[in-house]
């Protein structure tokens, strides 16, 4: 298991392989990645991510320990970037894997689940005009913890 | 105990993180308290339903007890991902 919440830009196909290659006796690798989206095209000129260094390490490994036990994971990656982003860039991603395909799926979908709302990021998007807006969390997000 | 301000939070208050001598009992002592400290502090605190809260880095309910924490941080909900 890794976690590491970091500024600098992480290679997706390097650490894509390198954790594939780290696993024995798995049949399923799932990776998913998030990426800086322009909601409304050429309107945002970048993301700033704040973090609170020390709790969010702390939480992202209580996260994937959780992950790793519900469904006996063979292995789990989460990488989470703060600081500046650029639109298209990617801000994080996770990997899973398991035995089977549905495991690493689920799982997957649980850490994406719980570092929206319970790791402590916070995401302002910077403005073309050069105003700011912090992103407000959505009930939806919340709403998602309850299926677990 | 170290204060920590992240998000809005810190962007209300001005600062990122200060030391407070408190001898306030729980979280809601404590934010009862800083409000009424100056209006910076009332603003940031007006709403505490758009709060979150953490002692020594665990999320935690602003009922809970301050005794012994050592670090406590408020910010916003949370939107990592």
């Amino acid at each position: 298991m890794r976690i590491s919440v970091q500024e600098d830009p992480f290679e997706l196909g390097a650490e894509s392989d390198a954790f594939a290659a780290g696993i024995e006796n798995a049949g399923a690798v799932v990776t998913f990645t998030g990426v800086v989206r322009d909601a409304d095209a050429g309107g945002l000129q970048a993301m700033e991510i704040e973090h609170y260094p020390g709790m969010t390490e702390k939480a992202l490994t209580a996260i994937a320990e959780e992950a790793m036990s519900r469904w006996s994971l063979a292995d789990a990656l989460v990488i989470h970037r703060h600081g500046r982003l650029a639109p298209g860039e990617r801000i994080m991603m996770v990997a899973t894997a398991a035995r089977h395909r549905k495991d690493a799926f689920e799982a997957a979908e649980y850490l994406m689940d719980y570092l929206k709302s319970r790791a402590p990021f916070w995401k302002k998007e910077i403005l073309a005009g050069g105003s700011a807006d912090w992103v407000a969390a959505k009930e939806a997000d919340e709403d998602a913890l309850k299926r677990w | 105990m170290d204060v920590l301000y992240f998000a809005w939070v810190r962007e209300r208050i001005g600062v990122p993180r200060e030391r407070v001598e408190t001898a306030a009992a729980t979280v809601s002592d404590l934010v009862e308290e800083l409000r009424g400290r100056e209006d910076r502090y009332a603003a940031a605190f007006a709403d505490l339903s758009a709060l979150r809260v953490a002692l020594d880095q665990e999320l935690s309910e602003f009922d809970s007890p301050l005794d012994g924490v050592r670090e406590v941080a408020f910010f916003p909900p949370m939107t990592g991902g």
